[in-house]
């Protein structure tokens, strides 16, 4: 049984949101930089701003965006694994409040839906937790900024609704959502297992990198069809028009009961920040 | 690449009349920053028959809240959040004069209407180039509603700030999509 004390959790934490804030992932930049070539006048500038903000982000450590998003916290626990010194999800909030700090990161997190009052601290985090094999514990924070987190949605289709439902829910999503979710966007998709499990689908799809196929051909193809369909709606980048209106579309897929289709989707914006590590 | 257009605040009415939908402009100025907590508590003083905390003819309200400032910066990232949730505030801000707002996305159609017919303009700038727009800000100072932190309303002075003209004075819709 490897010990590993929550001290580590809440440093690693702490590390994880500032590096998501201020520096781009490398598939995203790399994916910005790409997608220019396709691109002219307002919607070619939109992303050149993009790319200058990122490269100010990082010279000068500040956030990308200001909206630094409610933390979601993965922890993939290994079963072999004892946690020792304190509460797993009092490390996980403390990682958030010092990382928000220290990172002079904005204080987005209010803790009551309809009374409204601001923690000041950024916590509590959104904490997701699983047993895995192994000795080691992964954590992947990802800040959620509400621009596009309001965007997304579920519905419960039925079997008989069938794959055009879903590209036609996904086409739909991001048509109703437009610049709001600051594109270009990642779409996340979660299809199948509960109401729930779908959206937790949709939420770790973005996690994935761009580039990456989810590993069933038959679902691999309508990921491409799908990016193919939204990149012609003429969003663009900002929503001001252009080609580029996603940058990935990610599936997730889960078995589900005899009855059910569910459908998630969750839209990342631009910058759709993740960082992981592992102890 | 259209031309960029200057302009300064305040903004009079023949500044708004000039500018077209999807005209890049660079704002110079005075700009009030403000977003869901400050709408509603603004909107709350307007029904109790109070002025908002800020009423200068032809300023501009900038739907944000920016992160707070690092060591030797007077301000930390900063850029438009979504208008729409402004919506249902907007019509009586602009009734009452505050006819001039930066954000990003699409408008409601009474917000529209009331853009036309008190002579509005809606800016649209670009959401998450924050940083970069940060280094237009040259001054800052709270003026209102200081317990809501980021939702406080403040005012900025900002040298260039980009943004596009996204629903002009005519009523003229960047993201009506059917436009053409």
């Amino acid at each position: 049984m490897r010990e590993i004390h929550v001290n580590e959790i809440t440093n690693t934490v702490a590390q994880l949101c500032i590096k998501a804030c201020v520096v781009v992932a490398p598939d995203i930049r790399a994916c910005i930089q790409r997608q220019l070539d396709a691109e002219t006048g307002t919607a070619r500038q939109v992303l050149e701003d993009m790319l200058e903000n990122q490269d100010i982000a990082t010279r000068r450590k500040l956030p990308i965006c200001q909206d630094t998003g409610m933390a979601v916290v993965f922890l993939e626990i290994g079963q072999d694994v004892r946690l020792i010194g304190g509460n797993v999800a009092d490390a996980v909030h403390e990682g958030v409040r010092r990382g928000y700090d220290e990172g002079f990161l904005r204080k987005s997190v209010v803790a009551d839906p309809i009374k409204r009052v601001n923690t000041k601290d950024n916590t509590p985090a959104v904490i997701h937790y699983d047993i895995v094999p192994g000795d080691g514990v992964k954590i992947t924070v990802a800040p959620k900024g509400f621009g596009s987190e309001n965007m997304s949605r579920l519905r419960m289709f039925v079997p008989a609704d069938g794959l055009d439902a879903v590209e036609a829910f996904v086409l739909e999503t991001v048509t109703l959502a437009d610049a709001n979710p600051c594109p270009p966007i990642i779409v996340g998709v979660g299809v199948g297992g509960t109401f729930d499990y779908a959206a937790n689908l949709a939420k770790r799809a973005l996690l994935r990198k761009i580039g990456s196929r989810h590993p069933d051909d038959f679902w691999a193809d309508t990921e491409a069809r799908l990016l193919e369909k939204i990149n012609a709606t003429g969003i663009g980048p900002g929503g001001f028009g252009g080609r580029t209106t996603a940058m990935a579309v990610h599936i997730g897929t889960y078995a589900t009961h005899i009855a059910g289709l569910p459908v998630a989707v969750n839209i990342g914006c631009h910058v759709n920040r993740h960082e992981e590590a592992i102890l | 690449m259209s031309k960029i257009i200057e302009i300064n605040t305040p903004l009079d009415a023949d500044v708004i009349a000039g500018l077209n939908c999807g005209d890049i402009v660079h704002i110079t100025g005075t700009i009030y920053p403000g977003r869901d907590a400050a709408h509603k508590r603004m909107a709350e003083m307007l029904a109790a028959g109070q002025p908002p905390p800020f009423h200068y003819p032809g300023s501009i309200i900038f739907y944000a809240g920016p992160a707070p400032a690092r060591p030797g910066d007077i301000i930390g990232s900063i850029g438009p959040t979504t208008a729409g949730r402004m919506d249902l505030y907007a019509p009586s801000l602009i009734k009452a004069g505050l006819v001039a707002m930066i954000g990003k996305g699409n408008r409601s159609e009474a917000v529209k209407q009331a853009i036309i017919e008190h002579g509005g303009i809606y800016f649209a700038g670009v959401g998450g180039i924050a940083a970069l727009m940060s280094r237009c800000v040259t001054k800052v100072d709270i003026i209102a509603f200081e317990d809501l932190g980021t939702e406080a309303v403040r005012r900025l002075s900002v040298v260039r700030l980009p943004a596009i003209v996204a629903i002009d004075c005519k009523g003229n819709d960047i993201y009506d999509r059917n436009s053409g």
